[in-house]
């Protein structure tokens, strides 16, 4: 296989974009990603999307793209595996790429969620819809047995949820691209309404309008394109049990560990050559489960991370820098995008206000459902 | 849901009929075609004992389009003597006071009312042990 960099990254804000549709979001994302890199040609897109059929009722999303991109007979391809069709997206892309059957790929994700559908029961299709949403789960409900289990089993406490929301909006707040901007407080966190016990409002990522998107190309041509290519280094990718009732241990996402697992080996590395990691907050309690199965933390120590300050910026192993799902916000086929552009602007030193100092080594994790699938990349400066 | 998607799960839903692997004995409900332990693909039908022990729980305050009239309703994965884990919810009390390790029986009730004709469909849902049905 060949090297394969990261040479261009596009990304529009996100948030509920009423002036924006699903295409005009998704064109935003890849023109941007070109200009960065200065490209004027594609052999192919992956574009990861959820639910567009759900949402605004359009599908056969890839010609729609082609077309208005003004690339009509590139091939498109649309990737789903719910909330991490983004970051799928990008290791067909990577693999393309390595492949040697093409050399510019882009990589994509867009989701236009604030459109009049009800977004409970879209997103509630990631879930088994016989054995779990027939007899009325929601998604936030799935993540709180899940912390139930973990506060249960662990002693995980509602402050130690609460503190991931702290430690997000505060890194968010930096981020001109984040939905919300704006710190909270760990008293206005556990005051907020309950949505499914013990997860509150502000444990919660936002539904959201947004695309990103970017350009790959192999490691030597990336000098044509940008003078600081970022490496993909690995791709680690897992599936695990559809219904989270199959699981022996609720509290363990085995899907993010053998993902994990598989992209460390794969770039012959572990988690404590990481400098910063984007990883899946799509509720409180999943940051806690999941940088204990990448080994972050130890196995029922994860709660312990965000309250002690050792993910935040300027800790240990800064985590979610960009705001992460919780502040930057959540469309969810973008997001596995999205965290990639956050890793790669860490590694380009361009993260401003958000800098990870002297990052070298990063790594990305997007998950969809309840942990039933799970997509890690790891990225290095070169 | 349209009728014959529900009629096709009538068995596990009404009587609880799950699949135990001839080859490893695991217990799979709704039954599979392939054992998620073992690949083995030799079952035969058991019905579950209707009761079981919460192994975790929430309760939905925010709840689907459904259920809402029902909110705030206490959910729970429960496991049945024979090892299946399945969800339901759980109904006949205060929704705050389910925790894991809860006993609970199961018990066939409406589920919920479905599409513009408010089809009614049924299955199980757990109370606390000792709570009259």
């Amino acid at each position: 296989m060949r090297d394969v960099a990261v040479v261009g990254l596009g990304m529009t804000p996100f948030g509920e974009l009423w002036q924006h549709s699903l295409r005009s979001l998704s064109v935003e994302a890849a023109l941007e990603a070109m200009r960065d890199a200065g490209a004027d040609m594609l052999d192919g897109v992956y574009l990861g999307n959820m639910a567009g059929g759900q949402f605004v009722g359009q599908e056969h999303l890839g010609p729609l793209l082609a077309d208005h991109l003004g690339m009509r007979g590139v091939p498109v391809t649309r990737v789903e595996s719910a909330c991490a069709s983004g970051g799928v997206a990008l290791r067909s892309a990577f693999f393309e790429v390595a492949s040697g059957a093409s050399d510019l790929v882009l990589a994509m994700g867009v989701e236009k969620m604030n459109d009049g559908a009800d977004a409970t029961n879209v997103l509630a299709t990631a879930a088994d819809q016989e054995t779990e949403a027939y007899h009325g789960i929601t998604f936030p409900g799935l993540y709180a047995m899940i912390a139930r289990a973990h506060m249960a089993e662990h002693g995980t406490t509602l402050e130690d949820l609460a503190a991931v929301s702290v430690k997000n909006h505060r890194h968010g707040a930096r981020n001109p691209k984040a939905q919300f901007r704006q710190e909270v407080t760990l008293e206005q966190v556990m005051a907020s309404s309950l949505v499914a016990d013990p997860l509150r409002l502000l444990h919660c990522s936002p539904v959201s309008d947004g695309a990103a998107a970017v350009l790959l190309c192999p490691l030597d041509r990336a000098k044509e394109f940008t003078d600081r290519p970022v490496k993909i280094r690995a791709s680690g990718m897992a599936t695990s049990s559809m219904a989270l009732a199959e699981r022996r241990d609720p509290a363990f996402l085995d899907a993010v560990s053998l993902s994990g697992s598989r992209a460390y080996h794969m770039a012959g590395l572990g988690p404590a050559d990481i400098d910063v990691a984007e990883v899946h907050d799509c509720f409180s309690i999943a940051e806690i489960c999941v940088i204990e199965a990448l080994c972050f933390a130890e196995q029922g120590k994860g709660g312990a991370a965000a309250r002690t300050g050792e993910t935040a910026l300027g800790g240990r192993l800064p985590v979610n820098p960009s705001g992460g799902l919780k502040s930057k916000g959540h469309p969810v086929g973008a997001t596995g995008i999205a965290q990639v552009i956050e890793i790669v602007e860490q590694l380009r030193g361009e993260a401003g206000e958000r800098q990870v100092q002297d990052a070298r080594i990063g790594l990305t994790q997007n998950m969809g459902g309840s942990g039933g699938s799970s997509v890690v990349h790891i990225f290095e400066r070169v | 849901m349209p009728s014959p998607r529900y009629w096709r799960e009538i068995p596990a839903r009404f009587r609880l009929e799950a699949g135990r692997c001839t080859g490893c004995g695991t217990v799979s409900y709704p039954p599979r075609r392939v054992c998620p332990a073992c690949r083995g693909q030799q079952f035969e039908t058991v019905r579950l004992t209707p009761r079981g022990t919460v192994v975790t729980s929430t309760v939905i305050h925010v709840a689907p389009a459904e259920f809402q009239m029902e909110a705030p309703y206490a959910m729970a994965l429960v496991e049945t003597p024979e090892g299946a884990r399945f969800m339901v919810q759980v109904a006949d009390c205060d929704p705050d006071a389910v925790a894991p390790g809860m006993e609970v029986a199961l018990e066939f009730r409406r589920i919920r009312r479905e599409g513009k004709a408010g089809i009614l469909c049924y299955g199980h849902k757990a109370v606390p042990v000792g709570s009259a049905g």
